[in-house]
């Protein structure tokens, strides 16, 4: 049986919302797949090797959990980038994302360092940006796909000219609140504002995650069969609805 | 400057909304006349409110403030008249309505929404606050924990001179404000039988406020309240002036303890069930002694007490029993998990999960419930409300079989089902979310069973 190797970042920390629900998401379809998942949570001063994971999760916490471990996490930036060039996917959910680029800048203008793996770089605004949210992605060229999740967050986010964003934001505010565009993309590494949690009401991106996960741990990427997901169809549909009805915008 | 109307007049116009609410059946008045009132006169709530001739108290908390308030109500009422919302409207427009409906009343006792609070105490000029706990809730409304505990901390040093604290200790945001004002009286549990073996996954406040350390618990009871100490820096709970020992839990029932307090200790056997029912007791009597209660008034007030609306409310529905257990945050909610759990478990839960303002829009947080050990005792879920989808992906995620749960947003066929599938003298196990639990009730009140919510406010 192949053992997909998870490993989680700061889960005592970064975990406001519902981020186990991700993880979750991701040992059940692995376990209906017929692989097995060794999870293993990395916390403050634990070692992070890059060769041992073959996916990497990272979430959200609220300002005092996230200035807590920032240090610690931007001193493992060359780790989490040595992981991503080999294609180890990543997901970073809200405070991961924010923390997975370059700086921080909070309103009082201190700077919390990032890891960098994400071109980019946040300064905290006035207002939140609240709300549930619509994107469209296009992870695989012709697959155009949605996600369906919820953003509450006082950061507006600036990608690089030349960054790739995770999709184009159909309802909801995104990163910044003005440039119609939501998450980052690097590679396999993938960040986001979207929590909901994110995984369970878009079960594709899990598949998308755990298929790329197999590749980087034995080299080939499975064809996973289609599961029986009219639930997660319904949710997806229903989250959908409140962003087209009642997403955030300025 | 607008010329202002008299007092007396505006209130005259506020209370004839009220009627009008009430015979437009658009609800129970319990927050359009005092939304009314502040829009004409928007210092109107502080000069009703400076009317009492035994002033005010305030209780805030996440959890409990519902039942911790209207314990305090059952404690006072034989001796003093009392302003007090009931029907659980916290808002300043709440506040205002329940004085309006007020008529003679001595005593202001308010449950303040936390984030209301300061806005509430600069208007009501309270002469004591009880502040219960802070866990995460509804981040889409009220924003993060600390900017909470941030604003009641300045709301705290903003208070009228003299003004007392009541302040729970177990609770590392909240016994710290007994450093903002001399003489608070802070009250926990002291009994690490009861203590969980570890922290709970929704603790919020686990981090030391001082340094960062996390902090060592000699017993953590719910969340992140318990008897916490730095290692680092020795920050920890400040001593107890009131507390519950020896506690005895009995099933869905009842819970008794020793009550411990300034004025002596005395044995005390709660009508409620669940450890959160005995934080929400002492913070009663804590604050009913600041009001002047004698211990056997509190006693007395505490044994005769049922449960608030909804807080775990048992409605017969002809030959069967519905029973409702508000839901509404992770820490609540894994109380009211244990507390079905310690009662025996259901074979069957309804479980509503709305998306209201009043809910939270945000539906992350039935993630971080640990519904698991109920579900593993479970038969069935009927997942309910606007947001059934989600909750049935909750339970499938937990790894309960798919085909055991029964998806039914509409809340009247949930009902319904729930009720079709228990046998006659069987009780239904219901889970609500706020909205959902408002809408429950209608729809049982339209079948006869059970009356309107403004009905309690009377």
């Amino acid at each position: 049986m192949i053992a997909v190797r998870v490993g989680h970042l700061y889960p005592d920390y970064l975990n406001i919302y519902a981020d186990r629900g991700n993880i979750a998401v991701l040992a059940r379809r692995a376990a209906w797949r017929g692989l097995a998942v060794e999870l293993e949570a990395i916390g403050v001063g634990d070692p992070l090797d890059p060769d041992a994971h073959d996916l990497l999760y990272v979430g959200g916490g609220q300002d005092r959990e996230q200035a807590l471990i920032a240090p610690d996490l931007a001193a493992r930036g060359d780790a989490l980038l040595a992981a991503a060039a080999t294609g180890t996917p990543v997901l970073a959910v809200c405070g991961g994302y924010q923390l997975l680029g370059r700086f921080y800048r909070e309103r009082s203008g201190q700077e919390l360092p990032g890891a960098g793996v994400f071109p980019l770089h946040t300064v905290a605004g006035e207002r939140r940006m609240i709300g549930d949210v619509l994107l469209e992605c296009e992870l695989e060229p012709g697959e155009r796909r949605t996600l369906a999740g919820f953003e509450n967050h006082a950061g507006r986010t600036r990608l690089d000219a030349d960054a790739t964003p995770l999709g184009r934001v159909v309802a909801g505010f995104g990163n910044d609140g003005e440039s119609g565009y939501e998450g980052c993309r690097v590679g396999n590494a993938l960040g986001t504002y979207l929590h909901g949690p994110l995984l369970p009401r878009n079960p594709w991106l899990a598949d998308w995650l755990l298929a790329r996960a197999v590749e980087r741990r034995t080299g080939e990427r499975p064809s996973f069969e289609p599961l029986a997901d009219d639930l997660e169809r319904e949710a997806h549909a229903v989250s959908a609805r409140r962003a087209r009805h009642r997403g955030g915008r300025f | 400057m607008r010329p202002r109307l008299p007092l007396a007049a505006e209130i005259a116009l506020a209370r004839a909304a009220a009627r009008l609410s009430r015979l437009a059946r658009t609800g129970g008045g319990t927050t359009l006349p005092g939304k009314l009132l502040t829009r004409i006169d928007p210092d109107a709530l502080d000069r009703l409110a400076a009317r009492l001739p035994l002033g005010s108290a305030l209780v805030s908390a996440t959890n409990g403030k519902t039942t911790t308030c209207s314990m305090v109500a059952e404690i006072l009422s034989p001796r003093v008249r009392l302003a007090h919302n009931r029907s659980g409207a916290n808002l300043v427009s709440g506040v205002a309505s329940t004085l309006l409906a007020a008529d003679g009343a001595q005593l202001g006792l308010f449950e303040v929404d936390e984030g209301a609070l300061p806005d509430v105490a600069r208007r009501v000029r309270p002469r004591a606050v009880c502040l219960g706990n802070l866990f995460r809730d509804q981040l889409d409304r009220y924003g993060e924990l600390e900017h909470v505990a941030e604003r009641w901390r300045a709301s705290v040093r903003e208070l009228p001179e003299g003004a007392r604290l009541v302040l729970n200790g177990d609770d590392p945001q909240v016994g710290d404000l007994a450093r903002e004002r001399a003489g608070a009286l802070v009250f926990g549990l002291d009994d690490p039988r009861h203590a969980q073996p570890g922290l709970q996954h929704a603790a919020d406040s686990k981090w030391c406020l001082r340094c960062g350390t996390p902090y060592e618990y000699a017993a953590a009871y719910i969340g992140h309240l318990g008897d916490y100490r730095c290692p680092a820096c020795g920050h920890g709970r400040p001593p107890l002036d009131s507390c519950a020992r020896d506690i005895e839990l009995a099933g869905l029932e009842s819970v008794s303890f020793e009550l411990v307090t300034p004025a002596g200790a005395r044995r005390v056997r709660l009508p409620l069930p669940g450890l959160y029912n005995v934080y929400n007791a002492v913070a009663a009597a804590s604050l009913a002694g600041v009001l002047g209660a004698s211990l056997d008034e509190i006693v007395v007030g505490l044994e005769r007490f049922s449960a608030a609306f909804g807080r775990f409310e048992r409605i017969r529905i002809g030959d069967r029993q519905l029973l409702m257990l508000l839901v509404k945050n992770p820490a609540g909610a894994n109380e009211a998990v244990r507390t079905l759990l310690a009662g025996g478990a259901p074979r069957l839960a309804l479980i509503a999960l709305n998306d209201e303002i009043a809910d939270g829009r945000d539906v992350s947080w039935i993630w971080d419930v640990d519904f698991e050990p109920l579900l593993a005792e479970l038969d069935g879920v009927v997942a309910s409300g606007e947001r059934a989808a989600e909750l049935a992906l909750r339970c499938k995620y937990a790894g309960f079989a798919e085909d055991a749960i029964e998806v039914e947003p509409d809340l009247a066929r949930a009902l319904d089902r729930g009720l079709a599938r228990t046998s006659p003298g069987g009780e239904l196990v219901c889970l609500p979310t706020y909205t959902a639990m408002l809408a429950v009730r209608q729809i049982v009140a339209q079948r006869g069973y059970a009356r309107p919510y403004w009905e309690h406010a009377a």
